[in-house]
């Protein structure tokens, strides 16, 4: 087998060496009755073009992968330079291990505290923590510190704008762990959080306020009302971005108020890849600094002065505070930060700022055409960054039409908001031109 | 700005590449990127107070510098491509390039996961097969492959251990572990809201079924155990403890960490594990990423099927397709399906090693870690003697007179250009220092490793200093790390501006 | 190793000393010794009760991280303020500077249960088999 290197000689000689006459004499401890039904019923290992041939044909039944699409609700289709993929490819950074030996992983620390300033500019927020696996997981570890912060106060409020599997894996994590109650906040005709309703409902038995910006309909919520209302009964405000491109132009959650902002950062140079991996984005002001779950890494020097970077304030995870953590993550994300990283370091300050207009400007372009015969409304008349509901007749059955035509207009909403039978949520971004729109128009049976 | 260490700025020796932070190589209007002329004003579709401009600090720099930089970066890093990486309990085996070939293909990486079922269904496939062959290695009766991480794959065992009490009447309020067991273990029993018990091992570290018996009521809803433990050592009486448990209805939640010890050897399922969580970046050859992507799937037995997190796989008509109709499910604990980039890659893995090629890698992978014991043994205190599974561990007893800690044995070891075995782990022992060759290191690679340890060892006794030191050849000396701490340092901070607010 | 006179000691490792009705408490000389550079100290806040032999702040070191146990019951009445942003005190003073909390106690019966100096001598010496 092509990846083991043992020869028989080699077999030979450290059987010699360990004193014993076959590899299967050192399996003795193992039970008979266990190693008696242990074969593994998997055929032969196949050479690598078997193999090859193998996925690319179940790659090539993904006929969704060519189809064109219009969708995000949580994974975005963007493009992605080449160059994010070259330094991926790098074995040094691929096959590197968590950086606990910080001498020889200085590559790995540094582009991991690159990352964790580039999170907290993004964000506007003091600090940043190395990942988590995806913005779902990040918000409900938002909602766990938000208890941690506040443990006299049992309730969350997560608006139903929030994205629905955001609002499901909350859910899972906080069930049988301690009496968290999870309430959910309706949203508006235009598409906010009813912020009316959350001033009745917040109260000082409320922990934090989740809401998503924008939220799962694109729409922008107005971060300093629900802010304000939110602080003044004592809660914590928590955003989760799904679009993270968004805040390439949007005014940033910390500066709106947020005291802990997470965001999915698949947008930023991590293709679809079928929903994973992602990253989840973290961040928070520096008094809550030691609650924060996950890895951080900080500066530091060596004996002769020189900088370095280290995994540091450790005592909050798992493998020193055990029941005690904060967290029970060791493994994140580790390649998918330096993704992001790479991916921002290349864009940069003027790119990522233009890209987000490009999603912007094409999305509005998009929404004016496809709304101009009638045959569509924009469901929601708050402003949106690249995400938007279109309603109309028959919205799923054109759906399916579009479909067969190669085009995934959307998603529809029935699933989760039954009360939405008649819309999809479209995503229009930077990788769809001109024609790439009209051809939309045209599925969606809105004429040349 | 920050105190620690001067910046080093353009100093090189040879290949000892002096890089500084991204954000120190910027320069206005340097762009990485080809900015589209002009798509607009924001302003016109959006109102102005929502908008912010060009992000302050972010980094301002070309594409070639962008290479240089993560290039130059990458030198300073041991990976295990290019290192023996013998960190117990990791499994750093060879990531086959294959694997990175095949995920990225476009029919898998520009799949968005709401194309319809019809749409996807190689993914589907892929993502079927693999729960059924990880189902063949542990002889369980169903998987999962949406947990992200083996930690999540943890909460998701635990979670589906309490949701099967909850139901039965009772959710329990205690967890039984090891005082070996890795720390994700109470962090996820906590987190699922119960307190955790903590088992001494006994003669030999090894779990004893009496000591278990002691311990074992009806309040205690599970035991957590690694097999083998995480002294390298197969757990002779897990089947005799797991009927313990069982007789008191309580379930096993089996850590699948060292599973490399195990592939046709024993199956996890026959030892009486109700729950099983894989790590793919260890047993099956995704990579290690410097902390990630993985994937921790996990497996349960027949009673705990109800609980998998939803949406599960079913079959109909020819066609795979999701579905969410498992009322008795404890839910969902990822955005869409899982890490699907990570299944790829295991799952191209387990094609190429086919069963017995598996079955190959676990009798190697344990050869090689025994061989490494033996040689060892004369020279390094063996913290439980005798026949080890895939990993052995030493301590430091016998340096402590020279001043020279496990610390330092391994920090030396980086001069040599190993990376370091994971030390201080397990916490049952003192000093530890855990070795895991894994399968796909020659013998010349070990007998390498083994000198570099023997020479160490003599250094010790003749040149203490040497050791104490270390490590001296690499880009940075030991990092003051309780500074690090006291003053954190997270971020790189932009020079004194206010504009972006 | 220090081990002053004039100090009660915990088995968790915690000194006292009694000023009537006012009992200083902090971690010991060998404590801060095993537990290495110290990072941070959690303290709890002034007026809050603590029991005897409960755990009422935490003391981290870059590698572990300790609960530190009242020694006696009461109510905290004064808090080191300047350990937070110098934890490194703990190391280099724990009998002084070091100091951690203040409690009014309301039982002081409960003294008769820590150990003298040359008790707690002999203990850290067992423990270090």
């Amino acid at each position: 087998m092509r990846f083991l290197p043992h020869t028989d000689a080699d077999i030979r000689a450290m059987l010699a060496t360990v004193g014993v006459a076959e590899v299967g004499d050192l399996f003795a401890a193992v039970p008979p009755e266990l190693r008696a039904r242990a074969k593994l019923e998997i055929g032969p290992g196949l050479p690598e073009m078997d193999v090859r041939v193998r996925l690319e044909a179940l790659a090539a039944r993904n006929h969704g992968a060519r189809q064109l699409c219009c969708a995000g609700a949580g994974a975005y289709p963007h493009f992605v330079p080449a160059i994010v993929d070259q330094v991926l490819q790098r074995a040094e950074f691929y096959s590197a291990y968590t950086p606990y030996q910080p001498e020889v992983s200085q590559g790995t620390l540094q582009a991991i505290f690159e990352f964790q300033s580039l999170v907290a500019m993004l964000l506007d927020m003091d600090v940043a923590n190395a990942s988590m696996y995806d913005g779902a997981s990040a918000t409900a570890e938002a909602v766990l510190m938000a208890r941690r912060i506040s443990p006299k106060r049992p309730r969350i409020v997560l608006s139903r704008a929030l994205h629905p599997q955001y609002r499901q894996v909350v859910r899972t994590y906080t069930s049988g762990a301690g009496d968290v109650q999870l309430v959910e906040a309706p949203f508006s005709g235009d598409g906010r959080t009813d912020y009316e309703w959350l001033a009745r409902h917040v109260n000082e038995g409320t922990a934090a306020v989740v809401v998503g910006y924008p939220n799962f309909f694109g729409v922008i919520e107005d971060l300093a009302e629900v802010a304000a209302l939110t602080h003044e009964r004592g809660a914590l405000l928590v955003t989760a971005t799904s679009e993270v491109m968004a805040l390439g132009i949007l005014k940033p959650p910390g500066a709106s108020g947020a005291d802990i902002a997470v965001a999915e950062g698949q947008s930023l140079g991590i293709p679809l890849s079928y929903g994973g991996p992602g990253v989840g984005l973290f961040a928070t002001r520096t008094a809550h600094v030691r609650a924060i779950p996950g890895r951080l890494v900080g500066e530091a020097a060596d004996g002769a002065g020189r900088r370095g970077y280290v995994l540091t304030l450790a005592t909050r995870e798992q493998h020193i505070r055990r029941e005690k953590a904060t967290s029970n993550i060791c493994t994140n994300q580790g390649l998918m930060t330096l993704a992001v990283t790479v991916y921002l370091s290349t864009v940069g300050k003027a790119g990522l700022h233009g890209l987000a207009v490009a999603n912007a400007a094409a999305a509005h372009r998009a929404a004016a055409r496809l709304t101009g015969t009638g045959r569509w409304r924009l469901q929601f008349g708050a402003p949106f960054f690249n995400e938007f509901v279109l309603s109309g007749a028959d919205a799923e059955a054109r759906w399916e039409a579009a479909r067969t035509r190669d085009v995934l207009a959307g998603v529809p909403l029935r699933r989760w908001y039954p009360e939405l039978p008649d819309s999809l949520l479209l995503c229009v971004t930077e990788v769809h031109d001109a024609q790439a729109i009209e051809r939309l128009g045209e599925v969606l049976g809105v004429g040349a | 700005m920050s105190e620690a260490g001067s910046k080093k700025k353009g100093k090189q020796a040879g290949l000892l590449l002096d890089e500084p932070l991204i954000f120190e190589r910027s320069r206005p209007g340097r762009c990485g990127f080809s900015v589209e002329a002009s798509a607009g004003d924001p302003a016109d579709f959006l109102p102005a107070e929502m908008l912010r401009g060009p992000i302050d600090g972010f980094p301002e720099v070309s594409e070639p510098e962008v290479l240089r930089h993560f290039l130059r970066l990458s030198q300073w890093n041991y990976g295990a491509a290019s290192t023996f990486y013998p960190l117990g309990s990791c499994t750093m085996k060879y990531n086959p390039v294959a694997n990175e070939a095949v995920a990225r293909l476009p029919g898998f990486t520009g799949l968005h996961p709401f194309a319809p079922d019809d749409a996807a269904q190689g993914a589907l496939k892929l993502i079927w097969e693999l729960e059924r062959l990880l189902a063949e290695i542990s002889g369980m009766a169903a998987v999962t492959l949406q947990p992200a991480a083996g930690a999540q794959g943890e909460l998701t065992g635990m979670k589906m251990i309490r949701a099967c009490h909850v139901e039965r009447g009772r959710p329990r309020s205690k967890v039984l572990i090891p005082a070996s067991a890795h720390g994700t273990n109470p962090a996820s029993a906590t987190l699922c809201g119960y307190s955790t018990v903590q088992i001494e091992g006994s003669r030999g570290g090894l779990l004893d079924v009496d000591a278990v018996r002691q311990v074992m009521d009806d309040d205690v809803a599970a035991l957590m155990v690694t097999n083998p433990n995480t002294l390298g050592l197969f757990e002779r009486e897990m089947m005799p403890v797991a009927q313990v448990v069982h007789e008191r209805g309580g379930l096993v939640y089996l850590d699948g960490a060292n599973l490399n010890a195990l592939m046709g050897v024993a199956k996890p399922a026959h030892m009486g594990a109700d729950v099983l969580q894989f790590n793919l970046h260890k047993t099956f050859s995704t990579p290690h990423g410097g902390g990630g992507p993985g994937a921790g799937p996990v497996g349960v037995s027949e009673v705990l099927v109800p609980y998998l997190p939803t949406p599960r796989l079913v079959r109909g008509d020819g066609q795979l397709r999701w579905s969410d109709d498992f009322p008795r499910s404890i839910g969902r604990v990822r955005s869409f399906y899982g890490n699907f980039g990570m299944l790829v890659r295991a799952f191209a893995y387990i094609l190429a090693m086919g069963g017995d090629g598996l079955t190959q890698a676990t009798r190697m992978a344990v050869l090689s870690a025994n061989y490494i014991r033996c040689r060892l043994e004369g020279t390094y205190q063996l913290a439980h003697p005798g026949v080890c599974m895939h990993e052995c561990v030493f301590s430091d007893k016998g340096f402590e007179t020279l001043g020279v800690k496990t610390l330092d044995i391994a920090k030396r070891l980086l001069d040599y250009g190993f990376y370091a075995p994971t030390i201080y782990f397990p916490l049952v022992v003192s000093g530890a220092i855990m070795i895991e060759p894994t399968e796909t290191e020659s013998k010349e690679a070990l007998d390498e490793f083994i000198e570099a340890m023997l020479a160490i060892a003599c250094e010790a006794r003749e040149n203490p200093d040497l050791v104490r030191n270390a490590p001296v050849l690499t880009p940075v000396g030991r990092l003051d790390e309780a500074r690090a701490a006291r003053r954190p340092v997270l971020r790189w901070e932009p020079p004194q501006n206010s504009a972006e607010s | 190793m220090e081990f002053p006179e004039d100090l009660k000691y915990s088995k968790e490792h915690e000194w006292v000393l009694v000023e009537d009705n006012v009992a200083t408490v902090g971690i010991t000389d060998y404590a801060q010794d095993q537990l290495g550079d110290i990072v941070f100290v959690e303290m709890p806040a002034i007026g809050d009760k603590v029991s005897k032999e409960d755990a009422f702040g935490v003391v981290e070191s870059v590698k572990a991280v300790s609960d530190i146990y009242a020694p006696v019951s009461g109510k905290v009445l004064e808090v080191n303020d300047d350990l937070p942003d110098n934890p490194e005190m703990v190391n280099e003073d724990p009998y002084g500077d070091g100091w951690m909390i203040k409690i009014e106690m309301n039982d002081p019966e409960e003294l008769q249960d820590l150990m003298t100096a040359a008790e707690y001598e002999e203990y850290v010496a067992e423990e270090k088999e």
